[in-house]
């Protein structure tokens, strides 16, 4: 659990005034991050449940910005994802080889995949803004089953590609992400969301949530808003891709699936449509929660099933959680509100967002 | 030649459960203005409602026609009390909330019915695919050429099938554009506070909507699961997005329209994988959609409605 | 943005100037310890309780594939429980743990360094479908740990390091296998292929059987895919009827097989398939009916082979677990058996003694053939042909590399 706390406490600079910008929250996070690395350096398990939880907040704050700030349902964020899942692996076994003569080989491997990383990040932009651009025309619920059916496109599309491994994946990709880089990422993320909630531009998205007609006659041009908010969470969408296919031995298209977009969404509708802190606070939660599950089961020795059927009733509970969330609290645990508006206990801060 | 005559009898066979499927979406959504993602999955519970039943009755009575009837009438029944339940108490707190909160709990009850039957415990089936019954006793209704190894078959369920289609296609068209209660329906899709305002009951209308479309998802089931011979938890996924992909092109909304759209995705589907790409099927379906969309937002025989402020 | 582009620059300096990182784990690094820094060599850990030997099991036990998963779990099961009735190894029990991956490589990956790092086991055993294999090798490899896929056949798995091994043969054996049978036995000229394109299992024995049938001088007429999952293959079987194949190559998996089998006879394509051991599970003749009869599959075991051994093991099989034990669980039966010997051999349980102990497997009586492992750690041995008749196998003959 020490390390969960850890994982909320880089993305907490993101709630600094706005008054204190600039570097200060860079001079907090990288730090704080690698005193982390070090201090985890010698437990991969440990290493690689952080860096899923880490991916899963990337990808679920970042779909926050379509889903929760503009209230356009996208349930295909996974085909972003592979997007840059891939392109980032192929970008990576590619550079496998190659170092930079003036650094040393480890510092050369984080700034080739840094690379890497932007290379999936912006193949996913790119994806983002070639579907967004039709389909952020359609309402609603065709919004939903035209992103659906793009990330079924994609899938299909990577399954036929030669180069990416067709059903086989890729493997053999440098393992070079660490927990500090995907912290960087995800206080990145973070920091984005936050400042897109807060400026002009935000307010813009809000104003399409609660009402795209009345928004449009005021002179918000909803389309263009609607497609770059989509571009940029693609964007880090592709990064999780990337980030994912440097700690995963091994990507195949089965891990793209409709599913895996269900999961993120589910994460961003329990911690709140539109609250950055809430999407963390989920995806910390729905990562750790099977696992403690299964570890809570296997104590009571191995061989009860009952370890085995967390994965199964998984999917069937993330339903129902669906359904009783929308019945009871259909904004979710947090609402629009962040971690620090949500509990009193915290210092009363200037209100931002809305 | 007779290549293509085949292939053209199977993209229509696969098409007239799309289009019996995509009928069930249609009627909802005409009424509730709401994609019932779990549609798809309402239909695999009758399936095993079916499954069940014909189990239950043993192998001798399969084949009767009684025995298939009581089959249908188990798994539609069972179907439609399912669809009033999930209305009932799923969509209709609802009603007034934002459009995504509803498609959201659709969602969500798509997947607790989907991975749900995943489980095996009690009385769920388990993730493993099981061989559906013949529960009509397949005979060849017409073939070309050589009898003993024909080039063409027709079987007696796809004629069934498509029968079946054509006639509830007909009736449906018929109750909403000439009966009083396809009347209140239509009121109640144009506008349910006004259509409440003039007396009509609008929640017991949109039940027997709900009520009607479940039991031709169960119906459309059965004859799938007979056409394709088995039943998995999965398959209400896959077939519900079709279908729906089939209702939008169809212009949802549209009775006529559904029925069209399904027998032209199912023509499509079938075209690109005989005579195009196999691999690249659910990409084309998709690629479809969002084409028809592009081109004509209302689907093919759907009107634009402007958005309401 | 202009804001952001110091902020990065800054974060990147530090991030260069301060960044530790260990560095890759030479892919064949002698002794194993994988160049990694600061990492207990996991393998030679002896849990506290050092009574017993933890042994650990990945496989699929939902999803699409569970049947693969559960039948590995029973076979490794069925061995522990016969080694702990005979005393244990060295005087210590046996204890398996399982986790189940859903079918996923990413959970594969979790679920073995969950393994390595938490129970401390000192060997793995596990999968079934190649991807998560995969995924598991690069893991173990890593950390030093030895594994031993029971019937992973794809040839990339124990490519990834000298910690990996299989006890069963390869695809481009398999197809070879097959390809040989169609051309010498059905005598056939022309053969159709349909192949599952989700599938790298299906897509390898699509490429080899392709190769090899065409170099025996037989000619590939057409061949179609379909998506693992899918329930209408018609326009798949039509377009395949038009070609008049002999016999059509169908390498996929049960569930889908016992359909397209089904589907192949309604259209009127009468020839036999022919396929391989994907096919191998009971559930397969409740889909299929009798639609497969006069079909051919190669598979790892015959349950109809005489030999005591393996009579012995499916009664012993059908005692515990109901049913006649599929071809998975002989082969998780073996890959527990080579482990167990393989522990006894090893002068301690550190990972490098026990992967030397294992590389040294010879001859060794499974129930799903001799097992020798060679210089690549995989096992060279023959395949059974198996026909299909009334919902039974029956042998056909056997073909050796």
């Amino acid at each position: 659990m020490r390390t969960a706390s850890a994982v909320s406490g880089s993305g907490s600079p993101s709630g600094v005034p706005a008054s204190l910008r600039g570097i200060l929250p860079v001079l907090v996070a990288v730090p704080a991050l690698l005193v982390l690395d070090w201090l985890l350096s010698n437990s991969p398990f440990a290493n690689y449940l952080l860096s899923i939880m880490a991916v899963n907040i990337i990808l679920a704050v970042s779909l926050n910005i379509v889903n929760g700030m503009t209230g356009q349902f996208s349930i295909g964020h996974a085909g972003f994802m592979a997007v840059g899942a891939y392109l980032a692996g192929v970008t990576s076994l590619a550079l496998k080889d190659v170092a930079l003569s003036f650094l040393p080989v480890a510092v050369s491997d984080q700034v080739f995949l840094v690379v890497a990383l932007l290379v999936g990040g912006i193949s996913a932009a790119l994806a983002g803004f070639l579907v967004g651009l039709p389909s952020l025309r359609l309402r609603g619920d065709y919004l939903a089953i035209v992103t659906l059916g793009f990330g079924e496109i994609i899938r299909v599309a990577v399954t036929n590609t030669e180069a990416f491994g067709r059903a086989l994946g890729l493997s053999g990709i440098p393992q070079t992400s660490s927990v500090a880089m995907v912290g960087f990422w995800v206080f990145l993320v973070v920091l984005v969301a936050r400042r897109i909630a807060g400026s002009s531009h935000g307010r813009s998205l809000w104003a399409i949530r609660e009402d795209e007609v009345a928004a449009e006659a005021m002179g918000v041009n909803t389309t263009g808003y609607k497609v770059r908010a989509f571009v940029i969470s693609s964007f880090f969408a592709g990064v999780a891709g990337g980030l994912f296919a440097h700690f995963v031995p091994i990507i195949n298209p089965g891990s793209f699936t409709f599913v895996k977009s269900m999961e993120i969404v589910v994460m961003v509708v329990l911690g709140g449509l539109g609250s950055t802190t809430g999407a963390i606070v989920a995806a910390v939660f729905l990562t750790l929660l099977p696992e403690a599950l299964r570890s809570a089961f296997s104590a009571f020795g191995s061989e009860s099933n009952l370890a085995q059927q967390v994965d199964q009733i998984r999917m069937p509970v993330y339903g129902l959680l669906l359904v009783v969330l929308m019945l009871s609290r259909p904004q979710g645990l947090f609402g629009t509100k962040e971690l620090w508006e949500v509990i009193p206990r915290w210092i009363p801060r200037r209100r931002k967002g809305m | 030649m007779s290549e293509f005559i085949q292939h053209l009898i199977n993209g229509i066979s696969a098409g007239t459960i799309y289009a019996l499927v995509a009928l069930g979406y249609t009627m909802v959504y005409g009424v509730l203005k709401l994609i019932n993602f779990a549609h798809g999955d309402v239909m695999m519970v009758g399936v095993y409602m079916g499954y069940a039943t014909a189990f239950g009755l043993g192998r001798q009575a399969q084949s009767s026609p009684w025995g298939v009837l009581l089959i249908f009438v188990v798994a539609m029944g069972g179907c439609a009390l399912m669809g009033f339940l999930i209305e009932r108490f799923a969509y209709r707190p609802l009603r007034e909330k934002p459009r995504l909160t509803a498609l959201i709990t659709a969602i969500g009850i798509s997947f607790t019915l989907s991975y749900g039957f995943q489980l095996d415990i009690g009385f769920l089936p388990g993730s493993a695919p099981r061989a559906f019954p013949q529960i009509i006793q397949p005979s060849q209704w017409f073939t070309l050429g050589d009898p003993e190894f024909p080039d063409v078959v027709v079987w007696n369920w796809q004629v069934i099938s498509l029968v079946l289609a054509v006639v509830l296609m007909a009736g449906l068209q018929y109750l909403v554009y000439g009966t009083r209660f396809g009347r209140a329906m239509r009121a109640v899709s144009f506008d349910h506070r006004v259509a409440a305002l003039m007396g009509i009951p609008t929640d017991r209308v949109i039940s027997v909507t709900f009520m009607i479309g479940s039991a031709l998802a169960a119906g459309a089931g059965l004859l799938y699961a007979i056409k394709d011979t088995s039943v998995s938890p999965l398959m209400g996924l896959y077939v519900g997005l079709k279908a729906f992909v089939a209702a939008v092109i169809g212009g949802i909304g549209n009775v006529p329209g559904a029925m069209v759209g399904g027998l032209l995705l199912g023509l499509v589907e079938e075209f690109v994988v005989g005579y195009a790409a196999s691999t690249w099927r659910d990409a084309v379906a998709f690629g479809f959609l969002i084409l028809v969309l592009l081109v004509r937002p209302g689907g093919l025989f759907g009107r634009v409605a402007a958005e309401k402020v | 943005m202009r804001r952001f582009a110091p902020m990065i620059l800054a974060a990147f300096a530090l991030f260069a100037g301060a960044c530790e990182k260990k560095t890759q784990p030479a892919p064949a690094d002698k002794g194993g310890q994988g160049g990694q820094v600061a990492q207990p060599a996991a393998g030679g850990a002896t849990p506290a309780a050092s009574d017993t030997i933890v042994l650990g099991e990945v496989g699929s036990l939902t999803g699409a594939q569970a049947t693969f998963g559960v039948s590995t779990r029973n076979g490794v099961d069925l061995a522990i429980k016969e080694a702990n009735a005979a005393g244990g190894v060295k005087g210590k029990k046996l204890k398996v743990i399982v986790y189940d991956d859903q079918g996923k490589p990413e959970e594969a990956a979790q679920a073995v360094t969950r393994l390595i790092t938490q129970d401390k086991v000192v060997l793995i055993l596990g999968e079934v479908a190649s991807s998560n294999s995969l995924a598991m090798a690069e893991k173990a490899q890593a950390a030093g740990v030895p594994m031993i896929t029971p019937s992973s056949t794809n040839p990339s798995v124990t490519e990834k390091g000298e910690y990996i091994f299989r006890v069963c043969f390869i695809d481009p054996f398999q197809g070879f296998v097959m390809a040989k049978f169609a051309r010498e036995h059905l005598k056939a000229d022309r053969v159709a292929i349909l192949q599952d394109n989700k599938s790298a299992y299906s897509i390898g024995l699509t490429d080899v059987f392709t190769q090899k049938f065409a170099e025996m001088g037989g000619k590939i007429v057409t061949t179609q895919s379909y998506s693992q999952g899918d329930t209408n293959f018609r326009a798949q079987l039509t377009a395949i009827k038009k070609e008049k194949p002999q016999a059509i190559y169908v390498p996929g998996y049960y569930n889908d097989v016992g359909i397209i089998a089904r589907q192949a006879r309604e259209m009127g394509v009468t020839v036999p398939l022919m396929g391989g051991d994907g096919w191998d599970s009971e559930k397969l003749y409740e889909l299929a009916g009798n639609a497969l009869d006069g079909s051919y599959f190669s598979n790892h075991y015959s349950p109809s082979n005489p030999d005591p051994k393996v009579q012995k093991f499916i009664s012993d099989y059908k005692a515990a677990y109901g049913g006649v034990p599929d071809a998975l669980a002989a082969l998780g039966y073996d890959a527990a058996k080579v482990a167990i010997a393989a522990l006894e051999r090893a002068q301690d349980t550190s990972g490098p003694a026990v992967r030397d102990a294992i590389a040294q497997t010879k001859d060794f009586p499974g129930v799903a053939g001799n097992i020798t492992l060679d210089q690549n750690r995989n096992a060279v041995k023959s395949a059974a042909i198996l026909k299909i008749g009334n919902g039974k196998t029956e042998f056909v003959t056997t073909i050796n590399p």
